[in-house]
């Protein structure tokens, strides 16, 4: 093993064996999907079942009752308003809701909730709903019209989208709906070189601060300890990332190839269906067509996804990733070497966190137009390329510009590289100067 | 002697001032540099160059006979002024890769550290992390990382700095066995006891130029000022007159019924003729040179290169 070599086992082998490494790695994909799983929990959690009285003295609900929902009940007592509202704090119910019989209902009605404890966002968004709906059908019967008239009326629509090539063939295109693929691996790349980093720069910095710094480069160049610390650094968050892919991976196989497979027999069922659903949609009426159209667009996203090459986007995201890593993480260990102190990292950091930023900002919107110009050349230079390329990569990237693109990266790290190598080597052996840019020009033009 | 490190000519120049001007040392083998001057003089600047850290804008260094290169870092030992050890790492695992990074192989380096963690009693602290040593027991830890791959070449930049009296006695022998074993030693240091106590030869920088070198020795001989002391028993007064136009007193008190005179003596009288006149007339007690210390000959040239280089902008100015 070369000195190098030596440089970056320790970084590598000191960093994984951190108890926050190992930690992180675990708990990693476990917090993500503890995440999810909050966050759907959430709305649920808690949730007492609303008893709502309703007290209608326009009649119309009371003809064409709310339906209940798990956590909303209605209940129709045939009492007066002045009764429930007497009787209410010793009464089992949780809310009384008041509609006013007033000649105008249908125009704007005013209907109040009461309520002991209030209930909620969701539960107020539901009563709204419906009764919106139900006064909705009231007018239309008072006009003598069929409400099954209206809805059978509305017809979903899907917008199935095809690029036609060049000898008029459609062929199955990349779609919206799978620009979170790309999206997914941009911020990926974006928190990775944000997070690693910063790990070399405090790395640098703990080196410079330790004043251990001096006596390992009178034994290695100060290019070999940067360069390996880099390189050691990089393995961490590859190895992070494995772990993060395998442990993920085995946590949601099961659940996830339940879910899929569910999915694959309802898409064979309405496959063979689909014909008929066309032809005889209008035999359905509108919320078996609403179902089965949320159905069908689902099955569309995953024959999407299918059009995704997947060896592709793993093979540019492990490119992109070491590409934009090495690119930026040669500025911060440039930085960490400059300074004395956290916080003086500030003002070098701004300049150097903005184009990443950048990069992350415009893939924003380049979800929406990927084949803009600004989405080009987003993804050809350098600083942005890792983050936008990825966005851009699910809807397909001829190849030429991907390999453009990749020159220019490599050519891009080579040139950071080049210039943090030299103020790092004159910054690790500076001492409680302040530095600015002005200075760190210098360095940039000092002899080896 | 031959030198094994052959600094010739070097010039080092930063954005506004220079740090070494044209700067030639030689290093005899097997002996101990000192490598002097004030601070900010440029010492280690011409350490950094030594160590390839920093290179040179001109100039050569030859390290035992072969242009200075890459590889001559693994027979380098290099300990800085302010020198640290990852705080985190294990003191043991810590000695295995600076030790490996300086070229020996793992099992040597394991063979190695543990003789000398035995030689300095700290057997104990192989699995501790480096956070739980005291600051002294940091600076032994670093002195070996030094040596343990047995340097032709030892750069100690203030080695006592931080060390108590009684691990400084330790280093200090250590330093002279290495000498014993054949190594060279450059010794940077403020300390002008330690220098006459250890170096064989120096070299004074200030303000980035090397203003004295030579063996300590010799240069204590350059300095001399024909001063002695003499003691004696009798009268001062016929002291004096006998002394008359041979020499002249610089300080003279009386203690316990004896004389202690400083005299200096003129032209080419020596010493014997000193003693000859006295001996009729009084009763000598003991009688010494008076040799300046490094410490004088420090601050007096110094001092010497300050004032020449004041009037030198006095008369640009």
């Amino acid at each position: 093993m070369g000195k190098i070599g030596l440089i970056i086992w320790r970084e590598y082998w000191t960093r994984v064996r951190n108890k926050t490494f190992i930690v992180m790695s675990i708990l990693g994909p476990l917090l993500i999907a503890g995440f999810f799983t909050f966050m759907v929990w959430l709305p649920n959690a808690d949730k007492t079942t609303q008893k709502i009285m309703v007290i209608d003295e326009s009649g119309v609900v009371k003809q064409n009752k709310i339906p209940d929902n798990e956590f909303i009940k209605f209940y129709y007592p045939e009492i007066t308003y002045d009764e429930a509202c007497k009787t209410f704090q010793e009464a089992d119910f949780t809310c009384i809701l008041h509609i006013n019989n007033s000649e105008n209902v249908a125009v704007a009605a005013i209907v109040e909730l009461f309520y002991k404890k209030s209930p909620g966002f969701s539960t107020e968004n539901y009563i709204k709903s419906q009764l919106e709906s139900k006064f909705y059908e009231f007018q239309l019967a008072s006009n003598n019209i069929d409400p099954n008239v209206i809805k059978n009326a509305r017809r979903p629509v899907t917008l199935a989208t095809k690029k036609m090539d060049e000898s008029g063939n459609a062929v199955d295109s990349k779609h919206e709906d799978v620009m979170f693929i790309g999206f997914f691996c941009g911020v990926l790349i974006f928190m990775f070189v944000i997070i690693y980093g910063m790990q070399v720069m405090r790395g640098v910095m703990e080196e410079k601060t330790n004043r251990i710094v001096e006596v390992i480069v009178s034994s290695v160049k100060p290019f070999q300890l940067m360069m390996g610390k880099i390189i050691g650094v990089a393995m961490v968050g590859l190895t992070q990332f494995i772990i993060w892919v395998i442990l993920s991976t085995v946590l949601t196989t099961a659940s996830s190839a339940m879910i899929f497979n569910k999915i694959m027999d309802d898409a064979g069922k309405l496959q063979n269906n689909k014909e008929i659903v066309y032809k005889q949609g209008s035999n359905l009426n509108a919320e078996q067509l609403e179902k089965m159209s949320s159905k069908m667009e689902a099955i569309e996203v995953i024959q999407h996804l299918k059009t995704i090459n997947f060896t592709e986007v793993l093979v540019c995201f492990l490119i992109y990733f070491l590409g934009g890593y090495l690119l930026y993480s040669a500025l911060f260990a440039a930085i960490g070497s400059a300074v004395d102190s956290e916080a003086d990292t500030q003002q070098f950091m701004m300049p150097v966190m903005l184009p990443l930023i950048l990069g992350y900002v415009m893939s924003i919107n380049f979800i929406q137009n990927p084949e803009s110009n600004l989405a080009f050349w987003g993804s050809m230079i350098p600083f942005t390329s890792p983050i936008v390329m990825m966005v851009r990569l699910p809807f397909g990237v001829p190849l030429w510009q991907i390999a453009l693109s990749v020159t220019f990266l490599i050519a891009g790290f080579i040139f950071t590289t080049w210039i943090a190598a030299k103020i790092y080597r004159t910054g690790i052996l500076m001492y409680g100067k302040k530095i600015t840019w002005k200075e760190l020009g210098k360095w940039m033009f000092y002899k080896g | 002697m031959q030198a094994i490190l052959s600094v010739k000519n070097i010039v080092k120049k930063y954005s506004n001032h220079t740090a070494l001007d044209n700067v030639s040392i030689d290093i005899p083998e097997k002996s101990i540099f000192g490598l002097l001057g004030p601070n900010g003089a440029g010492k280690t600047s011409l350490i950094r160059i030594i160590n390839q850290i920093t290179g040179p804008d001109s100039g050569e260094i030859f390290f035992n006979g072969e242009k200075l290169n890459a590889k001559h870092v693994d027979h380098i030992g290099y300990l800085p002024e302010e020198r640290g050890l990852y705080k985190k790492m294990k003191v043991g695992e810590q000695c295995m890769y600076l030790a490996r990074l300086k070229g020996l192989s793992k099992k040597d380096a394991e063979l190695r550290l543990k003789l000398w963690f035995e030689k300095f009693e700290m057997k104990g602290w192989w699995n501790k992390k480096v956070d739980e040593l005291s600051k002294g027991m940091q600076q032994k830890v670093q002195f070996i990382v030094t040596v343990l791959h047995e340097p032709r070449l030892l750069i100690l930049d203030e080695p006592f700095s931080g060390f108590d009296p009684i691990n400084a006695n330790l280093i200090k022998n250590e330093i002279l066995e290495l000498r014993q074993k054949g190594a060279t030693i450059v010794f940077s240091t403020h300390n002008m006891g330690s220098v006459e106590e250890l170096c064989d030869n120096i070299a004074l920088i200030n303000k980035s130029q090397k203003i004295l070198d030579g063996s300590v020795k010799e240069i204590r001989k350059r300095y001399r000022t024909h001063t002695y002391t003499v003691s004696f028993k009798g009268s001062m007064i016929a002291f004096a007159n006998t002394l008359w136009a041979g020499g002249e007193i610089l300080t003279k008190h009386t203690e316990d019924d004896i004389n202690h005179v400083t005299v200096k003596l003129n032209g080419g009288n020596k010493p014997n003729d000193l003693l000859g006149a006295v001996l009729p007339i009084a009763e000598i007690i003991s009688f010494n040179e008076i040799i300046p210390s490094m410490n004088d000959i420090f601050i007096q040239t110094v001092n010497q290169t300050l004032t020449v280089a004041g009037t030198q902008s006095n008369l640009t100015e």
